[in-house]
């Protein structure tokens, strides 16, 4: 029974780093599609985003029949308590990463006011956050959780020079404002990307130790 | 965890023969409250539940020290009316322990026995409070003249309580009240010990961990004799600070 039991949470666990690998290859994508001007690229992170929908409900249902069947209870049930929280934060995340890709659709042929500067930094970092706790979220890890939650101070360091950069230029050129705009989305975009891997955090804090933390919080 | 303390053991030590059952057991029991003993087969559950109205003394060999207060009073004191102590401290077993009697002769044995009341009306309001506590009066005010034996098992067992509630006590002890009883009735006779709860002290035994999660306010957890962890039941199963607690109630061994 308790064989079983562990079997299943390692699965679920697998699928959980599956769904955390489809995230993080959306995120990357998308930002290499708005610096290519890709939209067909684009488009297609679009369709991929279903995928990543589907595998959010398919460990959901595995989180309620391990409910349902096995009737967890203590660090198993909030295991699968924080796995519930997480796929839902990861997700969100997705979306993120493709309304990145809908701002790429948006702007269609236009050509960028500047190449990228700080985007491709804030999807590096974000994404090695995110890397990181699920890696935690696997190993239990509370002291990686803590350390990746401050790290999100420097996406939000990237994201106030993007944003003060684009700002600048709008004021000096009212003239680009509608294709400033879009971008500042997108940058707030990977900036909520990184806030929802401190949720992450929070919640493998709360499996390993049964506390609800207030962990780092971000200023956006 | 702030309560109102109904019964407390003081290091409390049983053994049968050489055999040390119950170790250094210090728990308080709250007021009103329903608290379950989880452990695995063989800790002393049944034991510590039967040390409260001293049910443990028609066991040879048998000896015990430490305190057990009950209402402050300490019950081990050789003084102690045990005729008065289980009036007061009820019990409801495994088995539904219905009488070969009728209905009604089971319900007025107690009192009998315990010379509470006399008159013909007094016994028959008395049975009547006591069936309708426990959601039976309706179903067998008509038929109080048949054999008690005759009834469902969950009926036998709701039976057993209205027995105990009966004779008016303050605490009711139950082991494995409903291990003998499918799933709907063990249902119903929880939610019946959640009514129960508003004007009694419980304490239940019980295998079943789903139960001790559903029903009770506090649990204490026993392992080999000794109380491991005492706590608010949301917290032992949710977050238990022993290891023990947790193996135990994840199914790692018992």
């Amino acid at each position: 029974m308790r064989e079983s039991f562990e079997k299943h949470i390692k699965e679920m666990n697998k699928e959980v780093v599956d769904m955390s690998e489809m995230v993080i290859d959306a995120t990357s994508r998308s930002v290499k599609a708005l610096g290519d001007r890709n939209v067909e690229e684009a488009k297609k992170i679009i369709d991929d985003d279903l995928l990543i929908n589907k595998k959010r409900w398919q460990i959901e249902e595995k989180c309620i029949n391990l409910i349902a069947l096995q009737q967890p209870v203590a660090t198993d049930l909030r295991e699968i308590i924080a796995v519930l929280n997480i796929i839902t934060e990861l997700e969100r995340m997705g979306d993120y990463a493709e309304g990145i890709a809908r701002i790429v659709v948006i702007l269609g042929d236009e050509p960028l006011i500047r190449p990228l500067i700080f985007m491709p930094k804030m999807a590096d970092k974000a994404n090695s956050m995110l890397k990181r706790s699920i890696q935690a979220l696997v190993d239990r890890d509370t002291k990686t959780a803590n350390a990746i939650c401050n790290e999100d101070d420097e996406v939000d360091k990237l994201y106030d020079e993007a944003y003060n950069d684009l700002l600048m230029r709008m004021i000096k050129d009212p003239g680009l404002v509608s294709k400033a705009t879009p971008l500042i989305w997108a940058t707030h975009n990977l900036e909520r990307i990184a806030d929802r891997v401190t949720n992450i955090c929070e919640r493998i804090i709360f499996l390993a130790t049964g506390a609800m933390p207030q962990v780092n919080v971000s200023k956006y | 965890m702030e309560f109102e303390t109904k019964i407390e053991t003081f290091n409390l030590n049983l053994f049968y023969g050489d055999f040390l059952a119950l170790k250094d057991v210090n728990i308080t029991i709250p007021h009103r409250n329903i608290t379950a003993i989880i452990g695995p087969s063989g800790c002393g559950k049944s034991t510590l539940l039967r040390c409260f109205n001293r049910m443990n003394d028609l066991v040879e060999h048998i000896k015990v020290e430490g305190k057990i207060l009950v209402e402050g009073q300490n019950i081990l004191d050789p003084a102690t009316d045990l005729i008065y102590l289980r009036r007061k401290v009820g019990m409801v077993f495994q088995r539904p322990n219905v009488f070969d009697l009728s209905i009604y002769n089971n319900l007025r044995f107690g009192l009998q026995i315990h010379r509470l009341l006399k008159h013909k009306n007094d016994i028959m309001q008395a049975i009547q409070n006591g069936l309708e506590h426990v959601n039976l009066w309706n179903e067998l005010k008509d038929k109080l003249r048949k054999n008690a034996r005759s009834l469902s098992l969950e009926q036998q067992q709701r039976l057993c309580i209205a027995r105990v509630l009966i004779l008016k006590p303050d605490i009711i002890l139950l082991d494995e009240p409903c291990s003998a009883l499918d799933p709907v009735s063990t249902l119903k006779i929880e939610e019946l010990l959640r009514v129960l709860r508003q004007e009694y002290t419980l304490v239940i035994v019980t295998h079943n961990m789903q139960q001790a999660a559903r029903v009770s306010d506090y649990t204490g957890f026993l392992y080999l004799g000794e109380l491991i962890e005492f706590g608010d039941t949301d917290q032992i199963f949710t977050n238990p600070k022993e290891k023990l607690t947790e193996n135990y109630i994840s199914g790692h061994f018992g």
